[in-house]
């Protein structure tokens, strides 16, 4: 059975291969194979999820050896895989919205003329993420986070003839250098650690390690995840990365790529355990920034934005779980796998409403949609329901049993975690509430607007068919994309309460993460009526301005704060100004000093040396007398020399 | 000739010299120097008796059937485990058979096969008065410039004495890095020397250039001969013999006995120190060290240019070989006198040799000062006084011949009016007009500079990595220095030769013979074989690197 895992990343990786090396004679067929390679990848993970269930909880890790990549003395980096309920865990939700989101993509790209390419990149997506999650050592790992980076470059500057995509790819790959960089620091200082970078001996052997040094490899891993993940100081990328197609912003931006950070740190768990700093630092970094994200969130009139800033906050909470160790591992993959579930929803209904509405994205120009667009609304109002945490949908128990392990950290620690969370869901209804009531309900402000498109000279390849002048025409979109959407919708209601009752997610992990219940100075249940009230409050809040009021078509000037979020906090502008041009200060004077120094030293030494040539090259006169006196004066040091050595 | 009999002389003259032992000489460990100096005689014969039109045909084939057989049966004694489990001292003590020998004079008799090919190559000159020429002169003899050299052009008449002068060479230096007493090495140093000396003289064109640079030669290697000669009868002095083993007991203090001739001078350190450097500067001055590699830029350029390939990379070897085993075999017991002269050394020669060579502009003058730091470059390795210093000197040995031989084959090529055209500037350009060989060419200047893939990188590897572990850092700092310095004038030619404009009046690249043509090619092929897959000859190297005692 353990033989079927490399087959979980053959398939996709076979599309990938098919599909960017076959040419325009797939271009017909092309969308067929990448997605039917897909499916046959998550059946596989299907097929293995039922093997693994049938084990006792205790033996379900599995193992796959395929070669030996760089055998060195010392250095062993193997080929082999490793699939654990944490793994699976991923495998399922990487194929199984990987599927519905290749399946969505066939009816949103139709008319793209590259749809072909952009289905090998997906399928490059896939293979590279769960390399990602099946690697049974950290440098496989790096493989696979470094193949997801490429893929995610590749799709966010699909659309490479706008120059906002292309630039928005290039940041995407520029931050996320920084935290590769941490990644890398990290296998390193494993390796002089404990001599190997396999998940397996060094886990075990954290004990042995002193916590200065796992400190110090917990934090160059949270680097890692900050990067990968959009967590502050390294989240600029993340809402940029919204130029790519929606469904790109839905599988990888939103659902699976983007929770690899969170991946890495619960997978290190134990490395985490044995460095409290490290975790201090690393429910700072979620607690930070899913207030930053939701703030971002509410100011944002583009919908991907708006919804992207809610993947940043989300990510924040998970990252935020992942920092309070056992008591929290287990809630932020559950949270994950059901963020998974609600954010893909929600973008692919955000796709759905751009592509009923000529790929208009500002949400002032939208309103009254639900009557044009039921489907897509219903399947939108609960993923919008499930992220708010309204009670009985995946949300709530999720994100409840992390305020939760929040308040349980204990300590002043605990207050002020609990409270950022909470006051975080409140935020979180406002937001979604104001997404929802500007683009579903209010008065139909995109009567008598002219069309977005033909103001964007930028006009993306797949608004072109909508003939794109004048009033749009608001319609539903075709099954191939609604029925993916019902599908997550689904997965959306009811895997909170599927994974909650029973306890049945905690029985799941407990085996590879560890858990430990925690207990919240407050109770329980004071948590959750506080989480629904706060979520009340903020519902109640943005109906008050944006339901009850209309919603002015022109953005209005705004707080100051209103200010800032739109400018996603300036933190573009803190780049800007301490990193770029820092760092182009840095490359002006270390110009200045390669020219004048170092070539002044080497070009120097140049024409010292010819200088000195010039001069030797004149004892060598031609005159064999003086080559005789020129050998008897050698000879005679020679031999003073010898005598010399011997005298001393 | 052993103190003993030195002293049996003294006393018993009176007595009747009843019987006079036949020396024990063992054939068929001999063989490989025997065929070479057997075919030499037969080729002064060859001279005296084959009609004139026949002889050249008939001395290439007797020339390369020689050094084939003697390779085949250096071959064959390795094989047989003369170089490691069978190793010893033959003829009276005076030749040893072991694997660095045997190591070296393959290489020696591979290196005099590839110059026989350079010798006879007769494509290159154009023909004088319908009679195919090569690169010596028609008549040695004839002054330059003189009727009869003009009658003996016009008559056709080559030098065809090349051919046994070189298999003479060869001779020498198969017993040079052999020789296990010292008078055996002068002797060899003598007879390889003498023939090197006339091969420089006989150039067909610029022949006062090439008989200046014989007469320098001889005049400079004369100089060094009687430094040899004078530390050889000072090391006699001290130790009563001249056999390396019993000198290497007397410097250990294992023998005690004094010969009463000799008790006056006998276990003088005084005696033991002048003389082995005298000894080793003579060598010195072979392999073309600093500060006795004076002759070399001038040699290098006057003598003809495929003596030059054949000298620079055979004599290299054959001194090498010669000064390990002194080094090696007799002095070690000195090692801690010998090691810091030898490190300066090395250290004069390697910077000497690259820095000068920045600012030639002669192609041949470039070539030898290059050869002059890879002496350095040796030396470091020599001075590593390990096993591995030993086998990295003979990696680096065999490997450097192959590039040398090979790299002025190509010189051979390059021509125009007045021969080969030698200097830099026409070189201008010549990967435009003939960009094969001008790549042949750079294949070898990169391994000059020893640039990974080539084998002269492996090389320089090794010794490197010997005189390293050998304790001598030092060395390979200033030794990778000069590498760098090395490889901006060796990049400097391939620069001229790829990115500059080739000049109008350039000269022509002549299409060789199948001779030269197999030198070069066997030149590109160990250079690249040696560099891409270096361990089974750096194996075979490090195997053969045990000196008999």
């Amino acid at each position: 059975m353990e033989n079927l895992i490399a087959l979980l990343i053959a398939a996709p990786l076979l599309g990938a291969a098919v599909l960017l090396c076959g040419g325009r004679r797939l271009d017909a067929v092309g969308h067929w194979i990448g997605t039917v390679l897909a499916a046959a990848s998550f059946v596989v993970g299907v097929v293995l999820f039922a093997d693994m269930l049938g084990k006792d909880p205790e033996n379900r890790a599995m193992h796959q050896f395929l070669f030996s990549w760089i055998p060195v003395g010392g250095f062993q980096a193997d080929v082999a895989f490793q699939l654990d309920q944490l793994s699976m865990t991923f495998v399922l939700l990487i194929t199984g919205v990987g599927s519905l989101i290749h399946v969505y993509s066939i009816g949103y790209m139709e008319h793209d003329e590259r749809r072909r390419r952009f289905f090998g990149y997906l399928n490059l997506f896939l293979a590279a993420m769960l390399l990602l999650v099946l690697a049974d050592n950290y440098l496989l790992l790096y493989v696979g986070w470094e193949g997801v980076g490429l893929a995610s470059y590749l799709l966010i500057g699909f659309w490479q003839h706008k120059p906002s995509a292309a630039t928005a790819a290039k940041k995407a790959f520029l931050v996320n250098r920084v935290g590769d960089v941490g990644l890398s620091i990290a296998i390193m200082l494993m390796f002089t650690t404990f001599g190997t970078f396999a998940f397996g001996p060094v886990l075990e052997a954290t004990g042995e390690a002193t916590e200065g040094k796992l400190t110090a490899i917990a934090l160059m891993l949270l680097l890692a995840a900050c990067g990968k993940s959009a967590q502050v100081p390294l989240q600029s990328w993340l809402g940029d990365a919204m130029e790519g197609p929606t469904p790109v912003s839905a599988l990888i931006h939103a659902a699976t790529m983007v929770t690899a950070g969170v991946y890495l740190i619960v997978r290190s768990a134990d490395i985490f355990n044995a460095a409290p700093d490290a975790q201090l630092v690393t429910t700072v970094v979620g607690a930070v920034t899913l207030l930053f994200g939701a703030i971002v969130g509410c100011a944002k009139d583009d919908i991907k934005k708006a919804l992207a800033g809610s993947t940043m906050s989300q990510i924040g909470y998970m990252v935020l779980a992942a920092g309070l160790g056992p008591i929290g591992y287990v809630f932020a993959i559950m949270h994950l796998v059901t963020h998974g579930f609600f954010k893909a929803g929600l973008f692919l209904g955000a796709g759905s409403v751009m592509h009923g509405m000529n790929d208009e994205v500002d949400m002032r120009k939208y309103g009254g949609l639900r009557k044009y667009m039921p489907i897509t609304f219903i399947t939108f109002g609960l993923g919008y329901l499930a992220i708010i945490g309204f009670p009985g949908l995946s949300g709530f128990f999720s994100k409840d049993k992390i305020i939760e392990a929040a308040f349980a950290k204990g300590g002043t620690e605990g207050w002020i975690l609990g409270g950022v969370a909470l006051l975080g869901a409140a935020i979180t209804a406002f937001y979604m509430t104001r997404v929802m009531l500007m683009t579903f309900f209010g008065e139909e402000r995109w009567r008598n607007q002219p069309s977005a498109s033909p103001a964007e000279p930028d006009v993306e390849p797949a608004a072109e068919h909508h003939g794109a002048q004048g009033e749009p025409h608001p319609h539903e979109s075709p099954k191939v994309m609604t029925v993916p959407m019902i599908v997550l919708a689904v997965g959306s209601v009811f895997a909170g309460a599927f994974f909650s009752i029973g306890d049945r997610f905690i029985h799941w992990l407990e085996p590879v993460t560890g858990h430990a219940h925690g207990n919240p100075p407050i109770g329980a249940a004071a948590v959750t009526a506080s989480t629904v009230a706060v979520m009340v409050l903020g519902v109640g809040l943005a109906w008050l301005q944006y339901g009850r009021r209309p919603v002015p078509v022109v953005a209005p000037r705004g707080s100051l704060l209103t200010r800032a979020a739109r400018r996603d906090l300036y933190q573009d502008d803190f780049n800007h100004v301490v990193l770029v041009r820092g760092g182009e200060h840095l490359t002006r004077s270390l110009v200045y000093v390669d020219h004048t120094l170092v070539d002044g030293v080497v070009n120097g030494t140049a024409a010292g040396m010819g200088g000195l040539s010039g001069r030797l090259r004149r004892i060598q006169n031609g005159y064999a007398r003086s080559y005789a006196v020129s050998m008897f004066g050698g000879a005679a040091i020679l031999i003073a020399a010898t005598l010399l050595m011997r005298a001393v | 000739m052993s103190a003993s009999a030195v002293h049996s002389l003294w006393t018993t003259a009176a007595e009747p010299i009843d019987k006079i032992g036949a020396p024990d000489i063992e054939y068929g460990q001999l063989s490989p120097t025997l065929i070479v100096i057997g075919a030499a005689i037969l080729g002064v014969l060859v001279e005296a008796f084959v009609p004139r039109r026949t002889r050249y045909h008939a001395q290439v084939f007797l020339s390369v059937v020689a050094l084939a057989a003697a390779f085949a049966a250096v071959i064959a004694l390795a094989a047989g485990g003369y170089a490691t489990t069978k190793s010893g001292i033959v003829a009276m003590g005076a030749v040893a058979v072991d694997g660095p020998a045997l190591f070296l004079q393959g290489t020696i008799l591979l290196a005099g096969i590839l110059g026989v090919f350079t010798f006879a190559e007769r494509r290159l000159d154009p023909a004088a008065h319908g009679n195919r020429v090569d690169s010596f002169a028609a008549q040695a003899a004839s002054v330059p410039g003189s009727d009869s050299e003009k009658a003996a052009v016009k008559a056709g008449f080559t030098t065809t004495e090349v051919f046994p002068l070189l298999l003479f060479a060869v001779g020498g230096m198969l017993i040079f890095p052999a020789a296990n007493d010292l008078l055996t090495l002068f002797i060899a140093l003598e007879v390889f020397s003498l023939p090197l000396y006339l091969l420089c003289a006989v150039a067909r064109r610029k022949r006062l250039m090439s008989q200046e640079a014989a007469v320098k030669y001889f005049l400079l290697g004369a100089f060094a001969s009687a430094f040899t000669l004078f530390g050889i009868a000072l090391l006699y002095g001290y130790a009563g013999s001249v056999r390396y083993g019993t000198i290497a007991r007397v410097v250990d203090g294992t023998v005690g006995e004094v010969t009463p001739a000799l008790a006056g001078t006998m276990g003088n350190d005084a005696l033991l120190l002048i003389g082995a450097a005298m000894v080793v500067m003579g060598l010195l001055f072979k392999v073309g060290a600093v500060p006795f590699h004076m002759w070399t830029p001038d040699v290098y350029q006057g003598a003809p240019t495929p003596v030059t390939g054949f000298m620079a990379a055979a004599t290299k070897v054959a001194a090498f070989g010669a000064l390990l085993r002194l080094l090696y075999v007799v002095l070690p017991g000195l090692r801690w006198d010998w090691r810091p002269v030898m490190w300066a050394v090395a250290i004069v020669t390697m910077l000497g040799g690259a820095i000068v060579a920045i600012t030639q502009t002669d192609i041949k003058r470039l070539l030898a000062y290059s050869s002059i730091a890879h002496a350095g470059f040796i030396l470091a390795g020599v001075i590593a006084t390990t096993p591995d210093g030993v086998s990295s000197v003979l990696f680096y040995l065999g490997a450097y011949s192959f590039v040398t031989i090979g790299a002025f084959a190509v010189v051979t090529l390059v021509r125009d009016a007045g021969g080969e055209a030698t200097h830099l500037s026409k070189w201008a350009g010549l990967g435009r007009r003939s960009p094969l060989v001008a790549a042949v060419f750079a294949v070898f200047l990169l391994a000059f500079a020893g640039i990974p893939l080539t084998s002269g990188f492996a090389g320089k590897f090794a010794v490197f990595k010997a005189a390293a572990e050998g304790g001598a850092g030092a060395i390979v700092v200033v030794g990778v220095i000069s590498s760098a310095i090395a490889a901006f004038f060796y990049i400097r030619v391939i620069v001229l030769m790829f990115f500059s404009e080739p000049r109008p009046e350039g000269p022509t690249v002549a299409v060789p013979s199948p001779l030269t043509m197999t030198a070069i090619g066997v030149g590109v092929a160990v250079t690249l074989v040696l560099g891409v897959a270096p361990q089974y000859f750096l194996d075979l190297a490090s195997q053969a690197g045990v000196f008999v005692r």
